[in-house]
């Protein structure tokens, strides 16, 4: 007989979070195409409580593994610790926030449907599936599950050609990085004969043969580092941000600047840290050379936009440079016990910028008004007037964009310019600093335009900017939070800290 | 009572919040009474602590109040919290006291603009601001007021912002101060790398107690003092201040002149000992640039014909006078002068706005003249602001240039000689504009016909001095508008106006007191601010300066009595004729300079990098573009352009990373 083939291990628990998005998605969509239409809302309360579900089982992970200590699941695939537990609320939090507006959203264009919501939690699972992998096929995968579900999302409004289009390229070019990241994958295995992260690192301590400067290797870094910068938008991989972001619908852009954020940079930390650390004086200048540029781009391009929605583009880059800071941070005691705060600090600015970005695009959603195409900066004029608590809200939010102390963007670019001090970064937080000063220009004239410049005529005209239910509720959200952590950060950056610390004591 | 000091800053901070919220239904007038009776309060609440350290000892002058613990995570503790001590008291007293003031006087002057509220509103974020920036008891707490004020002075410079010179004036002065910040920021990273605290107390202790060492303690000052120089407009950064001048007059009495630009002297102050343990180029450099500013705005101002120039640039001038003091070690006489300079120019900068308000807003002094007679208070007030700043004893301001003088002899000789003529110019600009103002014929009655001419004398200036538009945008505007034609008596101002000015020159005759040269006992001030500039102060007793102040007392005095007496030559009896070299009333070119820069060859710059960028850059990933697709032959015919010219940017970054890592670091 044939024996049975025997599958390793698997901790169901411990994949829960990821099994209750996955579960959700499907019932969605199964049960979605065979009952008649849900009325209006519950597939995104659906939704929303499948992602608090979620990040009330990682808090109880989170928990767990701070006493047993971290481990592999699913024959070492993936690693559960603080630090992908910490991913996975972020994640999840954002997958509830994107809920709220996309509601709001989908009624005022009339349209409605499961999809949307089904590819919220499947890219959602891709993210944290990036965080996860201890395996470079794994993160691959998750990859794959992110950027699918992303294309479409992108694509998700039918009658809309700008989305359509920014879906296409966005496509070509995250094939291309598909591509590149995979090759780079392969050479990696061909270098040290392993995918897995605890195995790349032991290939090069324990047997002799892999050589650190051996090419195949080096150049497997490289297009691994191009893959995951591309998913971040750094520059110079970063042409397709400002068109995808202004293309796609608005609520979509927001989860796709902070889930996508998440995801992909919990995956390059992850593996630049726990599988290349031997690398690091390789890749850390590659890193510091993107962060600079990316940094000075996004600032610099993001003040002469017009249109807010492909300012906030590029500020998005901008603020990506900025984790890269920390990243760059880490890099100098990657694969040492005791690592820099470069890692938490990352991990923080990541939270906290997703939750701000959400709460920003929630405003443009809304100012976008029926159709989602009032997002120039002309839209916004008056909004003061006409809707001062609207607008208080974003100023608030984009404050704490440009890094206003009292803010969470301030408790963020804090950390991470103060990694970058720690470890003698000096050049790289001198910069970082002027980015902050230039961008801050950005966000005043949004801000200008929404209190300060006056009617003019035709204005009144305009639809008038309502504020539903549903997204007003993600904005107050975002705001408590960005106040909430600007007032008190103490709590949430020692949870940082508490989650990436689990994360090294992991034992190969 | 020193326990409550979290209620100074709360207080304003209730005033804007209220309005924010009933601002529109309060209206005009209430709501400015309102914020007026809030600030009023935060006066009341800081004579309390005052007066409760005042019955303390000496040492322990010195109260924290945390509010809470900000940013408690590893070696890194930062508090919200409060300092308590003479010099932030001291700042809290005249920033409270006449902001008071100056909140009662935009009642009247602010009354009928249709922004009525909101202008109010700012005002409260701004005393919130500065009060949080004075009180903070770290970098950062500090620095939170120095952004917090900065915004509100942009916010209110461009308050008439249908002007597009307010607009303008507004982004350069935000422009500029984001330089300063920037050196403020880097100070304060370099003080945690350094000492591992950002708390001006473990910033103080360390210096004083040697464990800074002079590079790090010379770093950090030299970036405060960019940060300085930007807050308070000194060389190179001053541009902004004149033009700030298009914000409405309770604003640059309040802000550009009382209390915001004296900030960067205020940081100065409150690490003292860090500037005093770096390296001694700091502090020449400091009294260098203050003493430039000193001089370089007084030669301006001489040749200014808008009312409020004169004192913008006049403000300039005793800022730099203020950081000639912290260069030469004399805090006490910087914080002296800074007292007694919010006093008097707060009084010039009300009384000019009651005269452009009882003028129908008229700025340009060549048509005005005779006022005494129609608008007594604002004259008598005026002309004893005059007095003090010009220097004549017994008048606050003279004590504390005096003081400034003596301490800058004892540094420098010649920074002594710059200072005299600087002060000889101020005696000298000052009489004229008095004299242009209030004395002489009243050439406001040949408006009507003046307003032909109009264009003509208007257009060489710059924007502001294009006087009638300037200030049409706010108050009384239907007054305004019929200026045209026919001949309007000017007024006296309401007494929410005239009580402010009656005040305020009360306290410029007898500012002086706060400390007199005769004695040490008279030395009320420094008495009082000694455990804080103790460490940093220069000791001048044995220099030549000191034993014979009397003569320096005199040479004062003297060089005060040539600037008035030359100034009524050429202006009241017209025995000589006027020097106002266009070079002066273009302000050197300085301005004109950098803005030809940059609209001139700075832009060409920029587009020379734009078309760098567009031919160079974008040819290179054109060039890869084809190389690309010559290669890959018939990808180029499926796609768009523009993905293809990204995806060629992907490819320019793959070939660098790869050249990196496999040529540079591998095969290498």
């Amino acid at each position: 007989m044939i024996a049975a083939l025997e599958g390793p291990p698997i901790g169901w628990f411990d994949l829960s979070p990821l099994l209750v998005l996955l579960g959700a998605a499907l019932v969605m969509l199964v049960v979605g195409a065979l009952l008649p239409r849900w009325p209006r809302g519950l597939y995104a309360a659906f939704t929303a409580t499948a992602a608090g579900a979620t990040m009330v089982l990682a808090m109880v992970l989170w928990d767990d593994v701070s006493d047993q200590g971290a481990r592999y699941l699913v024959g070492d695939a993936v690693t559960l610790d603080g630090f992908s537990m910490f991913a996975t609320i972020a994640i999840a939090a954002t997958v509830l926030l994107a809920c709220l507006v996309t509601d709001d959203y989908l009624r005022r264009e009339q349209l409605d449907g499961p999809e949307v919501y089904a590819l919220y939690l499947t890219a959602g699972i891709g993210g944290i599936v990036m965080a996860m992998a201890n395996d470079l096929v794994v993160l691959f995968l998750g990859l794959e599950v992110l950027s699918l579900s992303f294309y479409v999302l992108a694509a998700s409004h039918r009658r809309r050609s700008a989305g359509q289009e920014s879906a296409i390229k966005y496509f070509v070019l995250g094939g291309f990085a598909s591509a590149f990241f995979l090759y780079g994958a392969a050479l990696v295995y061909g270098g040290t004969g392993s995918v897995r992260y605890d195995e790349i690192v032991a290939a090069v301590n324990t047997t002799l043969l892999v050589e650190r400067k051996d090419a195949l290797v080096l150049a497997g870094v490289a297009l691994l580092i191009v893959g995951l910068a591309f998913k971040v938008s750094a520059v110079p991989f970063h042409f397709w941000a400002p068109d995808v972001y202004q293309g796609a619908p608005t609520p979509v852009t927001a989860f796709m600047a902070s889930a996508g954020k998440i995801g992909a940079f919990a995956a390059m930390l992850r593996v630049l840290t726990e599988a290349l650390p031997q690398w690091r004086d390789d890749w850390r200048p590659v890193v510091w050379t993107i962060a600079v540029a990316t940094l000075a781009v996004g600032s610099i391009l993001a003040v002469v936009q017009t249109n807010v929605k492909r300012m906030l583009a590029y500020s998005s880059i901008s603020h990506a440079g900025f984790i890269l800071v920390g990243v760059e941070a880490a890099g100098h005691t990657a694969g040492e016990a005791d690592p820099s705060g470069g890692v938490a600090a990352s991990m923080l600015y990541l939270l906290l910028y997703a939750v701000l970005v959400m709460g920003t695009f929630a405003v443009v959603s809304l100012v976008g008004r029926t159709g989602d195409d009032q997002t120039d900066l002309d839209g916004f004029r008056g909004l003061g007037r006409t809707r001062p608590a609207l607008a208080l809200g974003m100023t608030v939010l984009l404050l704490a964009q440009a890094g206003v102390p009292l803010t969470s963007g301030f408790v963020a670019k804090f950390g991470v310019i103060s990694a970058a001090v720690d470890q003698r970064s000096y050049a790289i937080a001198i910069v970082a600093m002027l980015a902050s000063v230039i961008a801050a220009f950005l966000y005043l004239r949004i801000m200008v335009s929404m209190w300060i410049v006056d009617a003019e005529a035709g204005d009144d005209a305009r639809e008038a900017v309502r504020t539903p239910l549903s997204t007003s509720l993600a904005v107050v959200l975002s705001v408590g939070f960005t106040l909430v952590v600007g007032f008190a950060p103490g709590w949430i950056v020692s949870a940082a800290e508490h989650a990436t610390t689990i994360a090294t004591a992991v034992a190969p | 009572m020193v326990d409550v000091v979290w209620l100074i800053p709360a207080l304003p901070l209730a005033g804007f919040l209220l309005i924010l919220l009933f601002g529109r239904k309060l209206g005009d007038p209430k709501a400015g009474y309102l914020a007026t009776a809030m600030i009023g309060a935060a006066f009341v609440v800081t004579v309390g602590v005052f007066a409760d350290l005042m019955s303390m000892d000496a040492e322990e002058r010195r109260h924290v109040s945390t509010l809470f613990r900000w940013v408690p995570v590893g070696d890194l503790q930062i508090d919200l919290a409060f300092l308590a001590d003479p010099l932030s008291i001291t700042m809290c007293l005249f920033v409270t006291g006449i902001g008071t003031l100056i909140h009662l006087y935009a009642v009247g002057y602010m009354h009928g603009d249709e922004r009525f509220s909101k202008f109010f509103l700012y005002l409260n974020l701004f005393a919130l601001s500065m009060l949080v920036l004075v009180l903070g008891e770290n970098l950062l707490v500090t620095f939170l007021g120095w952004e917090g004020v900065g915004t509100c002075s942009y916010f209110l410079i461009s308050f008439w912002h249908e002007r597009e010179s307010a607009a303008t004036a507004g982004k350069k002065a935000f422009v500029t101060n984001r330089v300063g910040d920037w050196g403020v920021m880097m100070a304060m990273f370099l003080a945690f790398q350094a000492v591992g605290t950002i708390s001006y107390g473990g910033l103080n202790a360390a210096a004083e107690s040697g464990a800074l060492s002079q590079t790090t303690a010379t770093a950090i000052a030299a970036m405060l003092f960019v940060g300085a120089c930007g807050k308070s407009a000194q060389l190179p950064l001053y541009l902004w201040l004149p033009d700030a001048m298009e914000g409405p007059t309770p604003v640059s009495a309040l802000i550009h002149a009382a209390t915001m630009v004296t900030a960067g002297v205020f940081l100065m102050t409150r690490v003292n000992p860090v500037i005093a343990v770096s390296a001694e180029w700091v502090t020449w450099l400091i009294a260098i640039v203050g003493a430039a500013t000193a001089l370089f705005a007084a030669t301006i101002a001489v040749a200014q014909h808008d009312i409020k120039k004169v004192l913008a640039y006049s403000t300039v001038s005793q800022l730099g006078y203020m950081f000639l003091a912290v260069g030469s070690g004399a805090y006490v006489a910087a914080i002296f002068h800074m007292v007694t300079h919010a006093f008097f120019k707060a009084l010039l900068f009300l009384g000019s706005g009651s005269v452009i308000h009882g003028m129908h807003h008229e700025q340009d002094m060549r048509r005005m003249g005779a006022l005494r007679k129609l608008m007594p208070i604002t004259a008598v007030t005026f002309i004893i602001g005059w007095l003090a700043i010009a220097g004549v004893p017994p008048f606050a301001g003279f004590w504390s240039k005096d003081e400034i003088l003596l301490y800058t002899y004892a540094k420098s000789p010649v920074l002594y000689v710059v200072g005299l003529v600087t002060a000889l110019l101020t005696a000298y600009y000052m009489t004229r504009q008095v004299i242009l103002v209030f004395f002489g014929e009243a050439r406001w009655k040949d408006q009507a016909h003046a307003h032909g001419a109009h264009g003509d004398l208007g257009t060489h200036a710059d924007p502001a001095t294009d006087a009638h538009e300037s200030e049409a945008g706010g108050t009384d505007g239907g007054q305004a508008a019929d200026d045209h034609g026919e001949v309007h008596t000017p007024h006296e101002s309401p007494w929410v106006m005239l009580f402010p000015l009656v005040v305020l020159a009360g306290l410029s005759i007898v500012g002086g007191a706060l400390q007199l040269p005769f004695s040490s006992d008279l030395h009320f001030l420094e008495k009082w601010l000694e455990p804080v500039i103790e460490f940093g102060e220069a000791d001048i007793h044995h220099t030549w300066a000191y034993e014979n102040k009397y003569v320096l007392l005199g040479v004062a005095v003297v060089i005060a009595a040539i600037g008035i007496a030359a100034s009524v030559m050429v202006y009241a009896k017209k025995k000589v004729k006027a020097v106002e070299p266009t070079i002066l009333e273009q302000a050197w070119y300085y301005d004109k300079g950098v803005s030809a820069f940059m609209g001139g060859p700075g832009r060409k710059g920029f587009d020379a990098i734009a078309w760098f960028d567009a031919k160079v850059v974008d040819g290179a990933v054109n060039g890869v573009a084809r190389l690309v697709n010559g290669t890959a032959g018939q990808v180029r015919k499926t796609q768009s352009g523009n993905v293809r010219q990204y995806a060629a940017g992907l490819g320019v970054g793959i070939v660098l990373l790869l050249v990196w890592f496999v040529v540079i670091r591998g095969i290498l």
